[in-house]
Order: C-alpha cells, then sequence, then structure tokens
C-alpha cells in the first residue's frame, strides 16, 4: 500500500513468515531439504548439450493454478513462479485471506518470457537472415504470433498473475536487471517494512533454464557452461553458468504484524544491502563485497554462507577471494545444486538460508572440490551473498528469531 | 526557518531537476512551447518499413543518430539526455558523482530481429535455421556486444557509470505506469532517510516492428493512419486507441531540507503517490473502477490532501476505448460532480503514449504547468464522448491557477498508479 501516514522512528523487526520453492529438485520444503543432504542434482547435459541446464521438476500446475485458462496464458515462466508465489502464501498461512492480500505489497524480480521459438525459426528462413523486403517480417509476425504470447513474455506480467491468481493487490512492482533485482527486490521490501512504510510483502522471483534463446543470449559471451556439470568452485579455468529453473518467493512482514496473526517465523531477515561495482579492474568485485559484509551488522554468532556464485569468471574467483577472508565460515552454493537462476537465484539463497535456520542445521556440501566445509554447530546466522555474473553485488543477513 | 516535513512528520520530498524528450523534440523549452501550441508528434513511421501493418503511425523520436539502432541503444540515449538536462539544472553534486541512487523505469530489454538476423546470416546461407542453428554461430566472441547491450540492467549501468549514482541502481517495469513506480521508489527512499537525493528516470525507445505488431494484435492501437497528427483522441468519442511514442522524462528529487541547505532553486513538491493492483484481467481494469479508485484515493491520503485541492488531473488518457472510460468512472466516483469541471487533460493527444516513460514525461509536464500556470490542452477533440464529460481543455491551452496537480498513469497487468505534484508544501 501507499498511503504511508506515518514512518516509524525505531526500525520494525522483519520476518521472514513463508517460503515457496519449486525448483529442479522438487517443490516442497521437505522434498529440497532431503535433496540437498543427500547431495542430489538434477542436471541435463543431453538434452542441450553442449550446453548444461538444470530441468524444473514436474509439478502439478493445478494445485496453485486452478484455471487451465489462466495456465495457458502463462508461458513457463510465469507458471513457476506463479506456482511458487502460491507455496509461498500457503506457507505464511495467508493463501486466501483477502484482508491481508488486500494490503500485501509485492515485488517481483524478472527478466522476459520465452521466445516462440518456432516462430523465429520460419521468420529467419522465410526471409532468408533478413536479406528480403522487410514486409515478410512484418507479415509473418502479424500472422505468426499469438496475441497472449507478448503477455507471457512481458517482465511485469508475472506480478500481473500472481495478482490474478492468488489475488496479491496492496502493490505489484517488478524489478528487472539479473541477479541484482533479485537482491533489490528483497532489499526494498525490508526497507519499506522496517521504516514503517509496509506490513507485509510477497517478494521472489521465476527463471526457466530449458529455454534456447536465453542460452543465445549467453552464449554471446561464452557464458554458457559446457559438456560437463561441475561445482562453481571448481570452474576457475572452465567459466560459465549452468541455466537452472526455480521459482522462488518469501513473504516477509514485521514481527507485530506476524504476531497479531498468530504467525511463526522461518527466520529474521535483518538486513540486505547491495552495490554496483564498475569492474574495471580486478578486485573490485572483492572489494565491493567486503564492503558489504560490513555494512551487513555484526556477522559473529554461529553463522554460515549461502553464495550465488555463477561460476562465471572473473565474478566467481574474486568471490572466492573475497571469501577465503572467512576461511573458517561454511559456504554452500547454490549455483552448483540449482543452477543459474538469475533474477531467482538471490530469493531462492534467502528461501534456503530461512530454511536451515529454522531447521537448525546447515545442508550438507556438495562440493568436491573442498571449498565446501561441514558445519556441525546449529547456523543463527546466515550470510546470502549475490554476484552477478556480468554487474551487481547484494548481500542479505538472514538471523535465527531469539 | 521553513517547515522541511510534511504533517506526517516525514521529510518533504521536492524537485530541484526535470528533464524531457519527446516526439515533439528535446529539451523542456522546445517540448514546453509545443506541448502548449496543441502540436502534435505523431507521424507516420519512416524508421523502418511497414508493409502489412495495421498502424503505420507513431510518435518515434527520428531526431537522434543512434549507431547501431537498437530500441535498448535509444532507450538508453533517451535517458541519458533527461538525465543530463535534469541533473544540469539541478546543479547538484559533481559531474559523474551525483548524490543518491538511481531509479530507471524502462521497457524489457530483448534480442532484437536485426542481431538475430545477424547471427543467422553468420550461421550461414542454405542452413534451415532454428536455434541450435543460431546457437552453433553466436559464441567465439564476435557478438559479445550483444549480450551487454540485451541485458536487462544494461540501461540503468550506463547511467549509473555515466552520472555516477549511489549503490544498485534499479531498473523498473510497472507497464504502463513504470515512470511514475520510478518517482514513488525515489520519494520513498528520501522519507526513510536512506537519501537526500534521488535520480528517478522513465524512458521508452520501443518503435519496432515486433514491438508495434504485440500492441496490434491486442487491438490496443489506433488505426487512424490516415492523418497522423489527429490519429491520438483522448476522450473523444470516435478514439480507437493509442498511439505509440518514444521518450524519457527524468526528476532530480531532494529532501526540501537539503535542497533548501545548498540553496538549490525548488521547481516542485512531490507530495503523494499511491497505488493499488487491480487483480480483475492482465490486459482491463475491473469493471467496478475499485483499484483505480482505490489508487486515486492512496495518492490523496498518502499526500494528506483532499480530492478538493486537486485542481489539475494530467490524465493517463490512451485514447482507448477502455481506458478513457475507465479514468471517468474513477475519477468521478472520487470527485464527484467536481469531475465534470476540474480541468482533466491528456499529453498523449500530443505526444502519444510513451508507456514505459509517460509516468516521469507526464511528471515533468505537470510541474511545467505549476511553474507556468497554464494547462496543456487534449488536441484532437472535436467529438466528445458524452459518457465522459470531462473538462478536457479541449483543444487549446489555457491559463489557470494551479496548486496541485494529479497525475495519473493505469497499465497492463493491474498497475495503477497515481502523483500529486504541487508548487508549495501541503
Amino acid at each position: 500500500m501507499a498511503d504511508t501516514p506515518t514512518t516509524s522512528a525505531a526500525p520494525v523487526e522483519v520476518w521472514i513468515t513463508g517460503v515457496g520453492l519449486a525448483t529442479s529438485l522438487g517443490d516442497s520444503l521437505d522434498a529440497h531439504w532431503d535433496a540437498l543432504n543427500a547431495g542430489r542434482i538434477n542436471v541435463d547435459e543431453t538434452g542441450y548439450a553442449p550446453y548444461v541446464v538444470h530441468p524444473f521438476a514436474p509439478v502439478s500446475f493445478d494445485t496453485q493454478i486452478p484455471k487451465k485458462g489462466d495456465q495457458r496464458q502463462m508461458e513457463a515462466w510465469q507458471r513457476i513462479g506463479t506456482y511458487a508465489a502460491g507455496l509461498a502464501l500457503d506457507s505464511a498461512g495467508i493463501k486466501g485471506d483477502k484482508d491481508v492480500l488486500a494490503k500485501m505489497d509485492m515485488i517481483v524480480a524478472a527478466g522476459g518470457g520465452e521466445r516462440d521459438l518456432v516462430v523465429d525459426a520460419g521468420i529467419l528462413n522465410a526471409e532468408n537472415y533478413g536479406t528480403t523486403p522487410p514486409g515478410i517480417l512484418n507479415e509473418r509476425l502479424m500472422n505468426d504470433l499469438r496475441p497472449t504470447l507478448f503477455l507471457a513474455q512481458l517482465s511485469n506480467l508475472l506480478a500481473g498473475n500472481i495478482a490474478i491468481v492468488h489475488g496479491v493487490t496492496g502493490s505489484s512492482r517488478t524489478f528487472m536487471g539479473e541477479e541484482a533485482a533479485g537482491c533489490d527486490a528483497a532489499r526494498i521490501a525490508l526497507a519499506r517494512i522496517a521504516s514503517g512504510q509496509s506490513d507485509i510483502a510477497l517478494i521472489g522471483a521465476a527463471h526457466n533454464g530449458e529455454r534456447k534463446d536465453l542460452l543465445l543470449l549467453y552464449e554471446f559471451d561464452n557464458f554458457n557452461l559446457r559438456n560437463k556439470h561441475t561445482p562453481v568452485w571448481a570452474r576457475d579455468t572452465d567459466s560459465g553458468f549452468a541455466l537452472g529453473s526455480a521459482g522462488a518467493f518469501l513473504v516477509i512482514e514485521s514481527r507485530a504484524h506476524a504476531e497479531k496473526r498468530g504467525a511463526k517465523p522461518f527466520a529474521r531477515l535483518t538486513s540486505v544491502v547491495a552495490d554496483q561495482a564498475r569492474r574495471k579492474e580486478p578486485g573490485q568485485i572483492t572489494e565491493a563485497l567486503s564492503t558489504l559484509w560490513d555494512e551487513l551488522g555484526a556477522v559473529t554468532g554461529a553463522r554460515a554462507i549461502i553464495s550465488g556464485a555463477t561460476g562465471a569468471q572473473p565474478a566467481t574467483s574474486e568471490e572466492k577471494d573475497f571469501l577465503a577472508s572467512h576461511k573458517d565460515v561454511a559456504v554452500r552454493a547454490t549455483g552448483t545444486i540449482f543452477g543459474h537462476t538469475l533474477d531467482a537465484q538471490f530469493p531462492l539463497g534467502l528461501g534456503l538460508a530461512a530454511l536451515a535456520v529454522s531447521r537448525g542445521e546447515l545442508f550438507a556440501p556438495n562440493d568436491a572440490s573442498g571449498f565446501e566445509i561441514a558445519m556441525t554447530d546449529k547456523p543463527t546466522q546466515i550470510v546470502v551473498i549475490g554476484t552477478g555474473h556480468w554487474r551487481g553485488e547484494g548481500m542479505a543477513l538472514v538471523e535465527a528469531v531469539t | 526557518m521553513t517547515a522541511t516535513r510534511d504533517k506526517f512528520g516525514r521529510p518533504i520530498v521536492v524537485v530541484t531537476g526535470m528533464g524531457v524528450v519527446t516526439s515533439l523534440g528535446a529539451g523542456k523549452t522546445d517540448n514546453w512551447t509545443k506541448l502548449t501550441a496543441g502540436e502534435s508528434g505523431i507521424r507516420t513511421i519512416t524508421r523502418f518499413s511497414t508493409d502489412g501493418m495495421k498502424t503505420t503511425i507513431a510518435g518515434a523520436v527520428d531526431f537522434l543518430n543512434v549507431d547501431p539502432m537498437t530500441s535498448a541503444a535509444l532507450s538508453e540515449r533517451l535517458a541519458d539526455m533527461v538525465a543530463e538536462e535534469a541533473i544540469a539544472q539541478s546543479n547538484i553534486g559533481t559531474r559523474g558523482d551525483f548524490p543518491g541512487p538511481l531509479f530507471l523505469a524502462v521497457s524489457p530489454i530483448e534480442i532484437e530481429w536485426p542481431q538475430r538476423q545477424a547471427v543467422a546470416r553468420a550461421a550461414g546461407a542454405n542452413a534451415g535455421i532454428d536455434y541450435d542453428v543460431l546457437l552453433r554461430a553466436s559464441g567465439g566472441g564476435q557478438f559479445a556486444p550483444y549480450h551487454r547491450r540485451f541485458q536487462f540492467a544494461s540501461v540503468a549501468d550506463h547511467l549509473a557509470d555515466t552520472y555516477g549514482t549511489n549503490g544498485s541502481p534499479i531498473s523498473l517495469s510497472t507497464a504502463c505506469a513504470s515512470g511514475a513506480t520510478a518517482i514513488q521508489l525515489g520519494v520513498e527512499s528520501i522519507r526513510r532517510g536512506e537519501t537526500d537525493a534521488a535520480l528517478c528516470v522513465g524512458t521508452e525507445g520501443s518503435i519496432n516492428p515486433e514491438a508495434m505488431i504485440r500492441f496490434s494484435l491486442l487491438s490496443a492501437l489506433s488505426m487512424q493512419n490516415a492523418d497522423p497528427k489527429t490519429a491520438s483522441k483522448p476522450f473523444s468519442k470516435n478514439r480507437d486507441g493509442f498511439v505509440m511514442a518514444e521518450g524519457a522524462g527524468a526528476l532530480v528529487l531532494e529532501s526540501m531540507e537539503a535542497a533548501i541547505a545548498r540553496g538549490a532553486k525548488i521547481l516542485g513538491i512531490l507530495a503523494g503517490c499511491g497505488e493499488l493492483t487491480d487483480s480483475f484481467h492482465r490486459t482491463r481494469s475491473s469493471p467496478d473502477g475499485k483499484p483505480i479508485i482505490g489508487c486515486v484515493r492512496n495518492a490523496l491520503a498518502d499526500a494528506g490532501m483532499v480530492s478538493d485541492q486537486i485542481d489539475y488531473i494530467n490524465a493517463h488518457g490512451t485514447a482507448t476505448p477502455e481506458n478513457d472510460k475507465m479514468e471517468y468512472l474513477g475519477i468521478s466516483t472520487v470527485f464527484g460532480e467536481r469531475a465534470k469541471q476540474i480541468p482533466v487533460s491528456s499529453n498523449k493527444s500530443m505526444v502519444g503514449h510513451t508507456i514505459s516513460a509517460a509516468g516521469a514525461v507526464e511528471a515533468v509536464f505537470s510541474l511545467l504547468t505549476l511553474e507556468h500556470q497554464r494547462i496543456p490542452p487534449t488536441i484532437n477533440y472535436l467529438v466528445p464522448d458524452p459518457a465522459i464529460p470531462f473538462d478536457v481543455v479541449p483543444n487549446t491551452a489555457r491559463d489557470a491557477r494551479v496548486t496541485a496537480v494529479m497525475s495519473n498513469s493505469f497499465g497492463f497487468g493491474g498497475q495503477n498508479a497515481s502523483l500529486i505534484l504541487t508548487r508549495e508544501p501541503v
């Protein structure tokens, strides 16, 4: 909601009260937890060869998007996101609660929807790659594009679909800008609640990794991981990421709002900070991450790090350099397990951090290179790191509620 | 001592710099002169062939040379121009070091046809093209600049680098409300005390065949191609859709306290922002108008004002049959009988619909209305729609006492946002 009659003086404590994850590993929190501890990774090395992708695990979309008509209006990324958003609302216990949903803010981080690959290819063939009179392009687009495809591609229509399907209608903002958008969605939503401008928000993102049009975009600058899946920490010389598929949404709200409705927290979202290093000189990413770590506030407890490192260089090597100054801290890379889900990677990290804090343990390492170490202590603080493959650095501090 | 906090105790947010470019021209002076002269920037498209297209007109910005031409590159260039104009007027910070964050409204970015065609050509003749063939031809670095160009963050990255804004720049889309949302994000960050200043920009450079055809397939565009300048007819009975247009608007927002402290000239106050989401349909408004009504009321409540205090409405006024009807329903519900007296005009009759930029462009025009005490008209208003009895300031600009303006933006995906701008703090 925008009517913000007062801005409170003391920051309001903000809780994560709902987590919805639908990824290559499944769609329930238990399924994720079990898979993480079993070291399971769902990866496809052949279907898009030589590129490696993490396919979305099959789900019954009907359970969260009951109307087939709604499903047909969405491309895969929107279905994944609308589905995961529904899981988050269920998890927070507010699905269908019209009073809460009508004043709930929503900040979605989104890219764009998939192209119609057949239409694109048909046009390129028909017009002999742009060398024929331009009328052919117009004619084919007029005849071949489905009118609704545009809406299934539009960035802000993931939020639009969540509003339509789940009734989240307080506000709807869509941030774009790859990895940083996912971090900024959390940062702005937290700032709004902490300052009293808002009570409750749905934040998150969705990504479909099984997309040749996206592989094309990243292939231009050789960002795609080829041939064989490896841990992101082992890609020093074999730079790249495997596109991943995930919807990751969280419900965050003021402690007072949660307590009033009897909601239990997974964790506290204490702080989210972000910057954009210029990346013109080596070391600038490492330096930016060090500064953000200091800005997070006291990170002194039994802590762990959940990193969204992509495996693309030099960003991941620079992040490793930063992590080297926190050698005693257990690190987990979501990029190894889920692949790279761009806008969704940071919300995914937040969701897993909330889950780990609430379950009182960090999930198992999944890294043959030995960079990830075991953690036996109960994590009370988890720092989520997001370093964009090209731009953007962000961090969040997720803490146990005591 | 001037009070620098509003009645709710929040820092008052002021505007100290503005920049605008539309199909009418570049800069505030040129735009304001033409806008108040009732000129149209809508023309027959010459940028590309419109063979076979149902709509062949647009408010394209064709007086710039952008090479290589892409919608992303043009959006970046337009944003650059308005940011420079706004920062220069504000005289804030030092060159390349803007003391606050960037909020950028920009259309979704994707690979465009000329680039797709270039990759197809590189794949070699006689190959049956599909995405596998494109993928094999796309690597190796020869197309590396395409990666950067078609990142969603690329326009904001350029601005952040050029103007030295602080922190992580935010690129956003709330469809046709994006420009207003960018301003709202800036207002909120200043009110939270995170920053004393913010650079809020909306930009749109998307006149390309596929973008036109997508809107055309949704039956959203005017097809009155024969006489481009009269095609955009907001609130007229013979309106038949919006005219796509390009442009950009920028505001430098500051806390009033900071602006006064550095002796900056205050151009206006950002008194209130409202938003409310419509869950009715992907492209249509709820028939009861409740989300629009709620959005307008939220903006008034946020400003601590009542509708009687608003003396001009800068309408969304796209000229689609649906929008204009719903806008009247929303405004008349909140404003009551006053809805028929208060001036309500649509800049889109002249500059077309600058989509992602519209909220920012129209905020600039609203501030110029306050500055000049002159209301730009709704042109092409020859056949009034009896169902929309607004005073649309028909065809000719009007001098008027204007102390508070409401600027509305309503978009696809249920996106509604309203801003309230005033001459003095309220």
